[in-house]
């Protein structure tokens, strides 16, 4: 994986830290730098300060001969070997105007009278550039490849000059004092990364999380079932907040739409299969009452002997039942003219009260209607009684049963909520199709028939299941004239008052 | 000095002495000795011809002396024998310790007192010296276009045997050498050549000798390669005004400064064995010398 495919989460730390590494070698190179050029600076003052002082008295020794007077000054300052400071010089000698060594510190290597040039070493280069510049100025001189500092002093009085005094320094001396300096610099340096870069990483890993979540929300999107990313991820109001708003606004549009989606194919699945067994239940039922009147033919005629008398009623109830089957899938929508009311309820209840009774089941009604509803009664009963008949069937022993009935303007609503263990989800998706049961003994045909009838009066069922409850809500359309009556009639009342103002 | 306890002697002696100072400070205004209060004081001129910056050596010996004469003594070193021979010019000084050279070169100024005895003889030579890593050079014909060290322009072993020893090679002493520079001490010249400011020195062979016992890692960095026949030694000179008793006074206590304890514990310091009195014709080499470059 190239670097710049990694994830923010490493990115984004991984620049920061190279930022600040390269910051800290930067700063402390450039200081570091600064360091040497000011020990180098500190070196050059220090050595013309001195060879001020000696080129003073060195001149009248020189200018009267007494070489061994000049060997003994530019010893003095020498120290021990032992004790060799930083800014002490290798070496101190002075050159005539022809550049040929007048004396020297260091006599063995440089003869008296030597030619500069021929000396070696950095010499030649350093004859050179005495040769060039200008007689009456100090410098300092350092050439490639050597390890030394040489700062060039005029040995010159009113206008007499004799020649340059030399001081020599080796670096190998103040190199050390430079390194133990770069040294505590490289501490410093270590200490201010151990604080920066650990940092950085917290607060890069902080940037990034909201963004890494973000990003796996976003591919989660196109699956229509985003991820819940809670305001705790990301409390404030900047852009990412701004981001995490829009985001949380459109995966509830998303996940709203998605539960949309489901629910119309379920019902079109639902109706599918409706349509599909109404057929069959009809092309049943037309040969099924041949058949039961034929055997009820043959029964009047009482011809049949004993065995023949036991078959035909085997045959018979065989078929009773496959009459009670067929008919329980021929939910049609017989009209009846009564309006449902609240006796309804009552009438309910006391035909369920012996199946209640039986399991010891609390069943409680929460009735709020007015006197009567533009419904048709017996579909709203059997949709109670199927409710109802289902909820006791999966209530435990003891358990409590609520049935809660209520308008709005436009609409009839009903509750049906039953304690009890939820049904797991594979029953839960085809809950209201036939021949679906989560029960032993159940035949499957109870909440399909509910589900028929509730979609022959245009309204809606949904199962819910939560906090121990499960609770199926039926929602019926009320009669538009009703509710548009009121409507227009309000309306009248406006338009009135606004015209008498 | 009247608060030391002197023997009988000497007692007898410092009256004789402070008798006869004080018929010369009369007598004569050009006086040597001069004198403060009632002490009398006597100079002596110290030169580089024996190592004289010992300075713990010279108060020892000052006292010796001061206690022997009963008079104040003053030593009075300088750096080059010119300064002495000036002093001598100018009367400031009694006694002076001088190199045969310009003992001689003064012969009309001083007269002899005592030479010293070292290794038993009143003899020292010249030296010639080069760096002890220099394994080549055999003589001073090796050395010429060398940077010299000459000691004194008025040292016998240090200027004058040098440029002898170069002359009698045919060669002109002024060109022989790349450089030469003077020192104003046998022991620079050692430390001279010793750096390698020099190639080569010639010097005193006393010097030498001392040095090889007092410092002698400082001896150790150079190789003798050459010497010369032997020289009085550098003689204890009188100043001529000096009176018969004075002379005869310091000529006494310094011969028998070897004849008790404290003169041999100096004596040994200086290397000496003692004094003796001297002829003229102990110089007889150096005058020759001279004579070849026209200065007797």
């Amino acid at each position: 994986m190239r670097f710049f495919d990694l994830s923010l989460r490493h990115k984004i730390p991984l620049w920061g830290s190279s930022l600040i590494v390269a910051a800290t070698l930067a700063v402390s190179g450039a200081l570091m730098l600064r360091a040497f050029d000011d020990l180098k600076h500190d070196l050059v003052i220090s050595s013309e300060s001195l060879g001020f002082t000696l080129a003073k008295t060195l001149f009248t020794t020189l200018l009267h001969d007494d070489i061994w007077r000049a060997y003994e000054l530019i010893r003095a300052p020498f120290h021990d070997e032992g004790s060799r400071q930083a800014m002490d010089p290798a070496a101190i000698f002075v050159v005539d105007r022809n550049l040929r060594v007048l004396v020297s510190s260091q006599p063995l290597a440089m003869p008296i009278l030597a030619d500069l040039a021929s000396l070696g070493e950095d010499f030649p280069e350093l004859a050179e550039a005495l040769r060039i510049k200008n007689p009456e100025a100090t410098g300092a001189h350092e050439f490639p490849g050597s390890d030394r500092l040489h700062v060039s002093i005029p040995l010159a009085e009113e206008g007499e000059h004799l020649g340059t005094l030399v001081i020599t320094h080796s670096k190998d001396v103040f190199l050390p004092r430079f390194f133990g300096f770069a040294l505590g610099a490289a501490g410093t340096c270590a200490l201010v990364l151990a604080i920066l870069l650990p940092l950085n990483w917290y607060w890069g890993r902080r940037m990034t999380e909201p963004l890494v979540q973000l990003a796996h929300g976003m591919s989660e999107i196109v699956t229509g079932a985003p991820e819940e990313l809670g305001p705790e991820l990301y409390a404030y109001h900047d852009e990412l907040g701004e981001l995490f708003t829009a985001y949380r606004r459109a995966a509830a549009e998303i996940r709203e739409k998605t539960a949309l989606e489901k629910e119309v194919m379920q019902s079109e699945r639902l109706a599918a299969v409706g349509r599909l067994a109404a057929g069959i239940a009809h092309e049943v039922n037309n040969p099924l009452g041949g058949m039961l009147m034929a055997i009820d033919t043959l029964k009047q005629r009482g011809t049949m002997d004993a065995a023949t008398a036991r078959t035909v009623a085997l045959l018979e109830r065989g078929l009773q039942q496959i009459t009670e089957t067929v008919g329980a899938l021929l939910v049609q929508a017989r009209v009846q003219a009564r309006d449902l009311g609240r006796q309804d309820f009552e009438d309910v209840r006391t035909l369920i009260e012996p199946q209640v009774a039986k399991k010891l089941i609390h069943l409680e009604f929460e009735i709020d209607l007015p006197e009567s509803l533009p419904l048709p009664a017996s579909f709203v009963r059997q949709v109670l009684i199927n409710l109802l008949l289902n909820a006791i069937a999966a209530t435990p022993q003891e358990g409590r049963i609520r049935v809660m009935a209520s308008r709005t303007s436009d609409e009839f609503s009903l509750v049906v909520a039953n304690e009890g263990e939820p049904p797991p989800q594979e029953i839960l998706a085809h809950l209201f199709e036939p021949f679906v049961s989560g029960r032993e003994g159940g035949h499957g045909l109870g909440l399909w028939v509910t589900y028929q009838t509730v979609k022959q009066l245009n309204g809606s069922i949904a199962v819910e299941c939560r906090d121990g409850e499960i609770r199926f809500v039926v929602s019926l359309p009320l009669p538009p004239d009703d509710a548009a009556a009121a409507k227009v009639s309000l309306g009248e009342t406006a338009l009135k008052q606004g015209n008498a103002a | 000095m009247g608060s030391i306890e002197l023997p009988n002697g000497n007692r007898q002696r410092r009256r004789l002495l402070q008798a006869g100072a004080a018929a010369i400070a009369l007598g004569s205004a050009g006086a040597l000795a001069s004198t403060v209060g009632a002490q009398r004081i006597i100079r002596i001129g110290l030169t580089p011809a024996f190592v004289h910056d010992r300075h713990a050596l010279m108060a020892e010996w000052r006292r010796y002396l001061e206690a022997k004469l009963g008079v104040t003594i003053e030593f009075h070193p300088r750096n080059s024998y010119r300064e002495t021979m000036d002093l001598l010019h100018q009367s400031r000084l009694e006694f002076a310790w001088l190199c045969d050279y310009p003992f001689l070169y003064l012969k009309d100024l001083v007269r002899l007192l005592v030479v010293p005895v070292n290794k038993g003889r009143p003899y020292y030579r010249a030296y010639l010296l080069v760096h002890a890593d220099n394994a080549k050079a055999q003589g001073m014909a090796d050395l010429k276009g060398a940077a010299f060290a000459y000691s004194d322009p008025y040292s016998n072993t240090g200027y004058l045997v040098p440029r002898y020893w170069v002359r009698q090679l045919g060669e002109n002493p002024q060109t022989f050498f790349r450089k030469t520079f003077f020192t104003f001490s046998h022991r620079k010249a050692v430390e001279a050549v010793a750096s390698g400011m020099a190639e080569g020195a010639s010097m005193d062979s006393y010097v030498w000798d001392t040095l090889t016992r007092i410092k002698p890692e400082l001896t150790a960095r150079t190789r003798i390669i050459g010497a010369s026949p032997e020289y009085g030694f550098p003689p204890f000179a009188a100043h001529r005004s000096v009176s018969a008793e004075d002379f005869a006074t310091m000529q006494r206590v310094l011969l028998d400064m070897s004849n008790d304890v404290a003169g041999r514990r100096i004596l040994e310091q200086l290397n000496l064995d003692g004094f003796t009195v001297g002829e003229l014709r102990l110089y007889a080499g150096v005058v020759d010398m001279m004579r070849a470059f026209g200065e007797y």
